[in-house]
């Protein structure tokens, strides 16, 4: 138990030491990030779709 | 006489410039060559019985690409004496953090799974059972890494990538056709038309040439040797000697299934080394060494970018100059990680092919990510000052990783839907 209030302390610390991004947030970065989530998004909806078509089609 | 006292204090000045590099090479060379791993030979040596000799120009023109690419780790590493993970957690938020390091651990330990499967396949061959395979590494890694010195780790892993030169003597075994290497392999051409199958091919090798554990890697290790900005010229010769390198090996294993095995489909690297056994025993003896080599350098490189990367970001001691009392956890996410990818290949009817498609998929998550946030780092013009990347870094680096992105989202695609490419 007390191990796992570590844990979760520890990943608490990491999430509020890397709350802000340091990077400056100009267009360019904002529009790239941006573009990262749409794809990975795009990646994450494709490979479910490719779940789906494993499993209904056995 | 006045000849040769000219000479001496170049030759002098020379040998001192070797002797500098031996004592900084390291990381470049160690990563590129570790990239010929399991899965990369397998992939040369399929491209080789496919297609011959035509695909060695493509090759080639992956020396530039590597460079480029791993060269921005060796500068940002340098700079930041950061690793990557840490890098993108500081630069990019917590939100990005995760994602890259969640998705770096389940990819290194798909990976380590292949190597894993290749080191095996590549030792059956001998007659030696899986089993034995699987702990005599892990074995073989904790004598590697526990020494508790950089500088040793560094240098028998050099000694591992020497040992992957043993490609070249193969090829010269098979006597292949200068002529036909220089005629097919050196002047662009797609043999055939290009179609499905091909673009899959070239895919592959670029899929094989940049790994998203390779950014990890190098610039963990550029920190953890502890390289200076005033080290980052011999930082870059080492990466651009090690993407030679690489390149040369993998030339050499088209060389020889491409004189051997032509038209025959290659699933696996030890498939190959079997063929090559019946035709001659030298040279199948040869590529299931290096298969097996492959695979070592793979798993050593690749279970150690996870660790340095939860060392990063969880602030445990994080480095291979300390002994195992003072970073425990550090070298227990090292052999948690190779212990269980090791055990996965021990399980009767695990499904391994699965878990090699799986990798290639996965793989295409993180690599446009990380070379993203790579680009943007070196951008940063307030942590990487006059280190910063130039107009003309931005414009070859972003042609680069957009080529990069492109053709791996395209391969991820290949892997998911077969047809497509068809």
């Amino acid at each position: 138990m007390n191990t796992l209030r570590n844990l979760t302390a520890k990943f608490a610390a990491i999430n509020a030491r890397y709350r802000e991004p340091r990077i400056e947030m100009s267009g360019a970065v904002r529009f790239s990030l941006l573009a990262l989530r749409v794809y990975l998004l795009a990646l994450v909806a494709l490979m479910i779709y490719k779940f789906v078509l494993i499993v209904t089609q056995g | 006489m006045n000849f040769f006292a000219r000479l001496y204090y170049p030759l002098r000045k020379a040998w001192k410039a070797v002797g500098l590099y031996l004592v900084i090479a390291g990381p470049g060379i160690v990563v590129m060559v570790a990239d010929n791993d399991a899965g990369g030979i397998t992939t040369y040596a399929a491209t080789g019985a496919k297609y011959g000799y035509h695909l060695i120009w493509f090759l080639l023109i992956l020396i530039p690409v590597a460079y480029y690419v791993q060269e921005m780790t060796v500068r940002l590493g340098a700079v930041t004496k950061r690793g990557h993970a840490e890098a993108i957690f500081d630069g990019f938020g917590a939100f990005w953090g995760w994602f890259s390091l969640f998705d770096l651990t389940i990819v290194d330990w798909l990976t380590l799974v292949t190597e894993f499967v290749g080191m095996t396949a590549a030792l059956a061959i001998f007659g030696l059972p899986p089993w034995i395979t699987v702990v005599a590494v892990i074995v073989l890694m904790a004598v590697i890494v526990l020494n508790g010195r950089y500088w040793t780790f560094e240098k028998l892993a050099l000694l591992f990538c020497a040992l992957n030169l043993v490609y070249i003597p193969g090829a010269f075994l098979v006597h292949p056709s200068v002529r036909d290497i220089l005629r097919d392999g050196l002047i662009p051409n797609f043999a055939g038309g290009f179609d499905g199958q091909l673009f899959f091919f070239l895919m592959a090798n670029i899929g094989t040439t940049i790994a998203p554990w390779m950014l990890f890697f190098q610039q963990s290790a550029v920190v953890d040797k502890g390289m200076l900005e005033k080290d980052i010229p011999w930082g870059r010769f080492d990466t651009m000697l090690g993407s030679i390198i690489t390149v040369v090996v993998a030339v050499f294993i088209v060389i020889v299934t491409g004189t051997v095995l032509p038209g025959v489909d290659i699933d696996s690297a030890a498939q190959a080394a079997s063929e090559l056994m019946k035709t001659d025993r030298y040279v199948g003896t040869f590529l299931a060494i290096g298969l097996f080599d492959a695979g070592l350098l793979g798993a050593i490189c690749i279970s150690l970018a996870s660790s340095w990367a939860f060392g990063e970001i969880f602030g445990w001691a994080h480095s291979l100059n300390t002994k195992i009392r003072q970073a425990p956890w550090f070298y227990a996410t090292y052999f948690f990680m190779l212990v269980t990818a090791g055990l996965v290949v021990l399980i009767p009817k695990a499904p391994l092919v699965l878990i090699t498609l799986f990798v290639q998929v996965v793989a295409v998550t993180l690599l446009p990510a990380a070379l993203v946030f790579l680009i943007l780092l070196l951008n940063d013009k307030a942590t990487m000052g006059e280190r910063c990347n130039t107009m003309r870094q931005n414009l070859i680096g972003g042609f680069i990783v957009v080529s990069i992105i492109v053709l791996s989202t395209l391969y991820g695609f290949s892997v998911l839907f077969p047809s497509l490419f068809k």
